[in-house]
């Protein structure tokens, strides 16, 4: 670990990059900034001058850092990529990930594996974190509309919730489909017959 | 026959197009293929999914192919093209302020001729480092990039040093209209269906089409790990067979509502069906209101052999970067990049039919300077370093 090293995160997804930022402060290392502008990306990182860059593969801007290998006079100074030939199950488990980093040519790799470790376990925690925030907002959309087709029912052929919750099984059963797909179906005949 | 299942990485460009006809149209599954397009949203993660074997092939920007051959810029992994998936495609689009200023300097002259804007941008370049005012400022979407070697070609043709006297910025294609109407930069080069865009947010001019510069440059190419070709023939002649089945649908008029419509799904490239209709039509709206120019080589899928691999393209896509330092001059690299591009791969898997396509346009074809000789890269480049006469 190298308290020294100037890392920045270029991720426009703020809730990701504050967790890696966490990460990264949590683990020692002291000089971590984010950009959040895809604009002018080469300029603020040139003005950061880091050792260590790491973006989402999310992100368009990845593009953009293939400018920094061009010999070209605004570089400061060569930056090559953190994963070389050598490290075939890296760049597999960043890319898996999806996450890259980019260093400062010179740079001993010893010195990074741990951010990249860390921002591969970050992501990954990341993205199942999102996995399961989004499964559950489905779970709780889905219910809302099968309680509005069930009061719908209800209502349309004077039958008790249980029974509206019933012949709403029915039909997803006898045309395949998802209980909440025949919901969305009663609902919305609903709302074109008002 | 086998039922075999490909991933192949695409950016939403329109030169996709014979890999997602030949997905969604049924091409390839007629040929015991199933292709598994995946969308993606930078050149580097097509090159790097490629590269650790994520994708069994890739749509490509051609002079990427040949960099990554070549380990020039990023790490090196022997690629091998079996067929061109698009020729040109690709135009300028400047601002209306510099599309002014352009005609304002080009005095009289007709800005739509490439040796006249080229001139009259050195003096709006020279006009600009009299005053104090910052470069110009133009983007490109990768620096192995036709987009790049195209500007640099135009600007050189016009005297003007596109290292030192203009910046030239990587732009990803979704921040190009931000980025023009904020001013953060003056003009760029793209393929399409990104300067139509551009046209129809009212906030570019299309100066050239890219065919103005180059009558015929490969673009976007199939490409696979040399490793993985290895023990993958029969695999790789469907794949070859499936794409050259697309682009002759896609090359038949009657065909074009259809394919638009394929086209302009979401998860493929997703922008409105006009653009892309007039892309294929090659005539484009070049500005704001009711300004149409049409060129019947602006996109070329298939077209008069412009999917048959030519090693003398590759040769001139290496003389690009050895002109602009990107690799240097060695008869080793020239070799290892002429044999990236396989035509034989091509023609094993459409014999009789690559034949018949394989009639020889005039290739390159640039609107000034020497004529390209394959076999005489050194002639070339040494050619190309005369002075500009300028006017």
């Amino acid at each position: 670990m190298d308290p020294a090293l100037n890392i920045v995160i270029v991720d426009e997804n703020p809730v990701r990059a504050a967790i890696l930022i966490d990460g990264l402060r949590e683990a020692g290392y002291t000089r971590v900034t984010r950009i959040e502008e895809t604009t002018n990306l080469l300029a603020h990182i040139y003005s950061l001058d880091p050792d260590v860059i790491v973006i989402d593969l999310e992100n368009p801007s990845r593009d953009v850092l293939a400018q920094m290998f061009q010999v070209s006079r605004a570089v400061k100074r060569p930056i090559a990529m953190f994963v070389d030939q050598s490290d075939a199950a890296a760049i597999e488990a960043a890319v898996d990930a999806g996450v890259s980093a980019y260093i400062v040519d010179g740079l001993k790799k010893e010195r990074i594996r741990g951010i990249l470790d860390l921002c591969i376990s970050r992501f990954n925690a990341f993205a199942r974190l999102s996995g399961e925030l989004e499964r559950a907002q489905n779970a709780l959309s889905e219910r809302k509309v099968i309680d509005r087709a069930k009061g719908i029912l209800m209502k349309a052929k004077n039958v008790s919730e249980a029974d509206a919750y019933a012949m709403l099984r029915k039909t997803a059963m006898n045309e395949n489909k998802k209980i909440a797909e025949v919901a969305q179906s009663v609902v919305t005949a609903a709302e074109l017959l008002k | 026959m086998s039922s075999d299942s490909l991933r192949i990485g695409f950016i939403p460009l329109a030169d996709a197009a014979a890999l997602i006809v030949a997905a969604d149209k049924g091409f390839a599954v007629k040929l015991g293929l199933s292709l598994d397009l995946v969308r993606e949203v930078s050149w580097s993660n097509v090159r790097d999914k490629l590269n650790i074997g994520l994708f069994d092939a890739a749509h490509l920007l051609a002079p990427l192919a040949i960099a990554s051959t070549l380990g020039i810029g990023h790490l090196k992994m022997p690629l091998l093209v079996p067929f061109v998936l698009g020729a040109n495609g690709n135009a300028i689009t400047v601002s209306p302020a510099l599309h002014s200023a352009l005609i304002l300097a080009a005095d009289g002259g007709d800005v739509t001729d490439p040796n006249v804007s080229a001139r009259a941008l050195a003096r709006v370049v020279g006009e600009r480092r009299k005053r104090g005012a910052d470069p110009l400022t133009f983007g490109m979407t990768f620096p192995f990039s036709c987009h790049n070697y195209l500007l640099r070609f135009w600007m050189a043709a016009g005297g003007i040093d596109p290292d030192e006297e203009v910046r030239l910025v990587v732009l990803p294609p979704p921040y190009i209209a931000d980025s023009l109407s904020s001013r953060q930069v003056d003009g760029f080069c793209v393929g399409a269906p990104w300067n139509s865009v551009a046209v129809e947010l009212g906030i570019g001019h299309i100066l050239h089409f890219g065919s103005d510069i180059f009558a015929r440059a490969p673009e976007k190419v199939l490409a696979v790990r040399a490793a993985w070709s290895a023990n993958r023939d029969d695999v790789l002649n469907r794949l070859v067979s499936a794409l050259h089945q697309a682009a002759a649908f896609i090359d038949n008029p009657d065909n074009l509502a259809e394919v638009v419509a394929l086209l302009a799904a979401p998860h493929r490239i997703g922008v409105a069906p006009e653009i892309i209709e007039r892309t294929f039509r090659g005539s484009l709206r070049i500005a704001p209101g009711n300004s149409f120019r049409s060129d019947p080589n602006y996109i070329l899928i298939g077209r008069q052999g412009a999917a048959r691999p030519d090693p003398s393209d590759a040769a001139w896509l290496y003389a690009q970067m050895v002109r602009w330092n990107q690799a240097p001059l060695s008869a080793d690299l020239l070799f290892a990049a002429k044999a990236c591009f396989r035509p034989d791969l091509y023609d094993g898997a459409l014999g009789a039919a690559a034949k018949s396509s394989a009639a020889s346009a005039e290739h390159i074809g640039a609107f000034t300077g020497p004529w390209f000789d394959g076999d005489d890269v050194v002639g070339y480049l040494a050619a190309l370093k005369m002075p500009v006469k300028n006017q």
